[in-house]
């Protein structure tokens, strides 16, 4: 499945909630699941403060593909990273580096990326690029 | 004294009637910026429709009909805070403007040396911290805090040992944004004074809920904001002791704030001008007269009052909860704040923004005075006249279910 595809998945799931509510719990739900990232890996270097909450990433490349560890504070920012991470995970730096990440402004979620506004949503987006670039440096 | 009736204040603000996520809008954000009232709005519209034109020695109609209107809405400010003379009004972008003005004009004065200590308190907010760290750091003068007891008031105690004849200026705010404490302005000021320190008081919390009596407070400064006392944003008062308005310097330069130029020697405007350079707000600063008139006609004293029902009960309502923590003290001002343990503050704020409650999350522009409680935020519900008890009532509901959620 390309990146397009698996986002259009998250989307479609998405879109069997009708009510708000549901939606957040399933999201809230996608965060607690995400793979447990490491505490000794929880470092500043590793840490992207946002406005309001906090979000530390680890990225890795092996054998062409990416590798996303995240963790939050907020169970909500978590949940957003987790749809992150399904969607980037395993994918080659090169399709990370120029996938369309907008698809997180239809999610019907509140959280969005912003170029203006210094979330941790965007700032990871961000990172999570540059970790991609940095592959295809090493 | 007859009470509010928030209903009735609520018709004159349309921004409120509408709905958020389907769900009537609740704005309990009030300490970020209140919402306008019609008059206010109307205020501005009717200054373009009508006497637009730039103040002060025009020679024609419209110059003249502008400047009074502005002139006079600095006597209606003067009067609000009951200050003796309009002179001591200055109007500035706002208070993070007016404490800059002063921070600035007292750096090129010959009333501080290296070796002086300013005083802040441990709750002030950024903007009443980082332009006296400035200015400490460009004269080698140092900044000593009043600490915050666990209640989330000042200790006084310490504050009286930390005054000393180097002590040039003491600087707090009146009631504090972050947890709604009332700061007692009174001992404060008065204490400074005898060692010879000048006091600056920030109000941006306090104009809005009381009425302010500045020759009762004594102090040589006072400073708010027209957005968060239902005026317009970008607008904001600096009150000045007249004599010491004519000893300090100007901070900018530019019209309005001289007397003569000649390419040798600039003499500089008498106070308030002095201190205006350019060309001010107008509309803004008639605006602010508006809204003080607002105030004025429901009366303060009954916006104190419902304010503090509605503060006292959302209080009762929160302290209900399991795993609370709830700052400041029991008589806080126009604002609450809190946390539950093990649950983020920006998670309940986002969910409570899906029903329609417009809170703050954050470290409220106070990082120190969070630090100082070990956490990174708060959630904070903050009140203005139109706020009801049927608002606070269910929001009393809507963080159940957001915590339902999160558990």
């Amino acid at each position: 499945m390309t990146i397009t595809e698996k986002q259009q998945e998250l989307l479609d799931e998405l879109d069997l909630f009708q009510d708000w509510t549901e939606r957040y719990e399933y999201v809230i739900g996608l965060g607690k699941k995400l793979a447990p990232m490491n505490e000794a890996l929880q470092t500043s270097d590793r840490l992207i403060k946002g406005c309001q909450s906090q979000v530390w990433l680890d990225s890795s490349s092996q054998d062409g593909k990416m590798s996303y560890l995240a963790d939050s504070d907020s169970v909500i920012t978590k949940g957003m990273i987790a749809l992150f991470v399904r969607v980037l995970n395993g994918e080659s730096p090169e399709d990370v580096i120029t996938a369309d990440l907008s698809f997180i402004d239809k999610t019907g979620l509140k959280e969005h990326l912003a170029p203006t506004r210094a979330n941790a949503l965007t700032l990871m987006a961000a990172e999570m690029k540059k970790g991609a670039l940095i592959a295809t440096q090493g | 004294m007859s009470v509010l009736d928030p209903y009735q204040i609520r018709s004159d603000f349309p921004i409120l009637n509408q709905e958020i996520n389907g769900k009537p809008l609740v704005y309990f954000d009030n300490a970020a910026t209140s919402q306008k009232p019609l008059c206010v709005l109307d205020s501005s519209r009717d200054y373009y429709e009508r006497i637009n034109s730039n103040i002060h020695r025009g020679v024609h109609k419209l110059s003249q009909a502008a400047t009074a209107a502005h002139e006079a809405a600095r006597e209606t400010i003067a009067k609000h805070l009951n200050s003796t003379r309009p002179e001591e009004i200055i109007f500035t972008s706002g208070t993070t403007d007016s404490i800059n003005l002063v921070a600035s004009a007292l750096g090129r004065s010959n009333l501080l040396k290296a070796g002086d200590e300013i005083i802040v308190s441990g709750l002030e907010h950024h903007s009443n911290t980082v332009p006296w760290q400035m200015l400490c750091e460009r004269l080698g003068i140092t900044l000593k805090i009043i600490p915050v007891l666990d209640d989330g008031t000042l200790d006084l105690e310490i504050f009286d040992q930390l005054l000393s004849e180097k002590t040039k200026l003491v600087s707090v705010n009146h009631v504090s944004n972050a947890f709604g404490t009332v700061n007692n302005i009174i001992h404060i000021c008065s204490q400074a004074r005898k060692v010879g320190a000048l006091t600056f008081v920030d109000g941006a919390q306090s104009v809005p809920h009381f009425s302010i009596d500045l020759q009762l407070l004594n102090c040589d400064f006072y400073a708010f904001s027209a957005h968060k006392v239902y005026g317009p944003t970008g607008v904001g008062i600096l009150f000045g002791k007249y004599d010491l308005l004519c000893e300090l310097p100007p901070w900018r330069g530019g019209g309005e704030m001289i007397k003569d130029v000649t390419f040798e020697k600039t003499t500089y405007n008498e106070p308030p001008f002095k201190f205006e350079a350019g060309t001010p707000n107008i509309e803004g600063g008639i605006a602010l007269a508006t809204a003080l008139a607002y105030v004025n006609n429901l009366g303060i004293a009954k916006i104190t009052v419902h304010e503090n029902k509605l503060i006292r009960r959302a209080a009762e309502i929160l302290a209900d909860f399991d795993k609370i923590t709830l700052y400041g003290p029991d008589d806080r001002t126009g604002a609450i704040s809190f946390n539950f343990n093990g649950i983020h503050h920006y998670d309940l704020g986002t969910l409570l923004d899906q029903m329609g409650f417009a809170l703050r999350t954050g470290h409220h522009c106070c990082q120190p005075l969070m630090a100082r409680f070990g956490m990174t935020g708060t959630l904070r519900a903050s009140f203005a006249a139109y706020n009801t008890l049927e608002e606070v009532e269910s929001f009393g509901e809507a963080l159940k279910k957001a915590l339902m959620m999160l558990r």
